[in-house]
């Protein structure tokens, strides 16, 4: 039972950590039909400066965590505006292209990040609470799944508020569904764009910082490593639905951790294969609109 | 007497390479309604979307005398041309209000009028879009475009697909808008086009073919059946060119 509950807690927590990706993933696929493969640098870049100031401050102090947390979002969501504005607008309704300069940029920071703190992983440290555990059915969980999946949900909760009660949200929403139509009623869809790409940025680096504390280090792989499944999720969720996104997290995280304890380590496999029978059987995802 | 409120002069327009539009030329007056007719495929809805740069397009646009055709189509709405387009394509997830509000554009958005013209909306304000029936749809289209004060309106196939009821509510509200503010029309269904159409403008083959009055072009049946394909008599009920 103990097994069965930490499995559980790591894979929601696992769950979490895709979401705060492949939100972004999902809502500017949704939007702008952009497959975003720099996605991963904005959750590296958010990592590496967070933990740059948690250092400076005190990695061990909920104030240099918290502070790192803050910076991992800001940074994600800089850079990503940066890049939609810099990169992805001068190629609007150019699609191969604009992933072609994602795919790009992808590599070019992996390579830059490498450069600048090394190809080796840096193992982190935060607020000792987070490396204490917490009984529950017998099973002892580390408390940073707590806070990974409590962050999840708020982001989650936040994303969704902004979207049903702001003007801008009720844009994206309408965007998603039919883009040419929003532009006929007067709106510069290009600024929900932007914004698109700033929240999922930021939600990429906040997901940076949590990652790292998940793991216990930060690499420049970090990113590339976890939008692969992020990807998977978004895919099986249904490109551009954020509550597909959501479940998806949880439902590849969850078979992940225990196929790969049950089954012999065939996490990877498992979710591979879950994504193949999902585009065979239901190949708009879970929640994804079925193409007229 | 003022000059037209739109001018399209040599258009051209093309989507994923094809030409869907090739060098139409037309003006249409400050007042009334103006049809666009044509047998299917020939361009009308085309020459719609190029006017508000939804296609690529050539050629030269004016509107009340500027030019529109460098204009993204944000900028031509924000101009004061306001867009119907052929199959409603309300934002379906969103409900009633929030497919409105979307459209309001001005401080002081003409809420009264539309909620006159078609007080069913009200009703069904909190309602998914996507789950009204076409009708109800055809009026958040038109809801949305007469919220604001356009200087223009370009509407495609409004009573496509609806019933003659609907029909004649969809007639009697552009009727009333058509009072304060211009309608290009793209329409089908001829009776309606003999009620509200003071100009036609015929496209063949993406071009335009024919310009007069419409009441005229329908009184001319052999002209009629040439250009349109159909007979221009009054039906009580389908008088669509089919």
């Amino acid at each position: 039972m103990s097994t069965f509950v930490l499995l559980l807690a790591t894979g929601l927590g696992l769950g979490a950590l895709y979401f705060l990706v492949a939100s972004g993933l999902s809502l500017i696929y949704g939007l702008m039909h952009v497959l975003n493969f720099a996605h991963g640098s904005f959750l590296t870049l958010g990592a590496f400066l967070g933990w740059a100031v948690a250092q400076r401050m005190d990695p061990s102090s909920w104030t240099g965590f918290v502070a790192s947390v803050l910076v991992g979002a800001l940074v994600g969501a800089l850079v990503a505006t940066l890049t939609e504005l810099l990169l992805i607008r001068p190629l609007y309704d150019r699609h191969i292209e604009q992933v072609l300069v994602t795919v790009g940029l992808s590599l070019a920071t992996v390579a830059l990040f490498e450069g600048i703190w090394g190809t080796d992983a840096d193992f982190i440290r935060g607020p000792a609470w987070l490396d204490e555990t917490t009984g529950v059915l017998g099973a002892r969980i580390p408390n940073d799944r707590f806070l990974i999946i409590a962050v999840a949900v708020l982001v989650l909760v936040a994303i969704v508020v902004f979207l049903r009660r702001t003007r801008y949200g009720m844009i994206i929403r309408a965007g998603v569904e039919n883009r040419a139509m929003v532009t006929a009623l007067g709106i510069d869809v290009r600024r929900a764009f932007t914004l698109v790409f700033a929240i999922g940025g930021a939600a990429a680096g906040l997901g940076g910082v949590l990652a790292s504390h998940y793991f216990g280090y930060v690499s420049p792989t970090l990113g590339g490593s976890l939008l692969i499944f992020a990807f998977i999720v978004t895919v099986i969720g249904g490109l551009g639905s954020l509550t597909g996104a959501a479940v998806a997290s949880v439902l590849v995280a969850l078979l992940q951790q225990f196929a790969n304890y049950y089954a012999g380590g065939t996490g990877d496999f498992v979710i591979v294969l879950a994504l193949a029978v999902v585009l065979l059987v239901r190949p708009a995802g879970i929640l994804g609109k079925v193409a007229a | 007497m003022s000059g037209p409120i739109l001018s399209v002069q040599h258009l051209s327009a093309s989507v994923a390479g094809q030409q869907v539009v090739e060098d139409v030329s037309f003006t249409v007056p400050a007042t009334g309604i103006t049809a666009v007719l044509g047998r299917n495929g020939v361009g009308k809805t085309s020459t719609l979307k190029a006017v508000m740069g939804l296609y690529q397009r050539r050629g030269e646009i004016t509107l009340a005398g500027e030019r529109i055709d460098g204009l993204p189509t944000h900028r031509v709405v924000q101009r004061g041309v306001g867009y119907v387009p052929e199959d409603r394509e309300v934002f379906s997830r969103l409900t009633v209000a929030e497919n409105l509000r979307l459209a309001e554009r001005q401080p002081e958005p003409r809420r009264e009028l539309v909620e006159r013209l078609f007080p069913d909306l009200v009703a069904r304000r909190d309602q998914m879009a996507g789950t009204l029936s076409g009708g109800q749809q055809q009026m958040v289209a038109l809801a949305r475009a007469l919220l604001n004060d356009n200087r223009l309106l370009l509407v495609d196939e409004p009573t496509k697909g609806l019933a003659p009821l609907i029909v004649d509510q969809v007639a009697d509200a552009l009727e009333a808008a058509s009072e304060t503010v211009p309608i290009l029309l793209v329409e089908q269904n001829l009776d309606v086009v003999r009620r509200l159409a003071g100009d036609a403008v015929v496209i063949a083959g993406g071009r335009v073919v024919h310009a007069a009055p419409a009441a005229a072009l329908l009184a001319d049946e052999a002209l009629t059946q040439r250009l349109l394909g159909v007979h221009a008599e009054t039906h009580d009920d389908k008088g669509a060119a089919r």
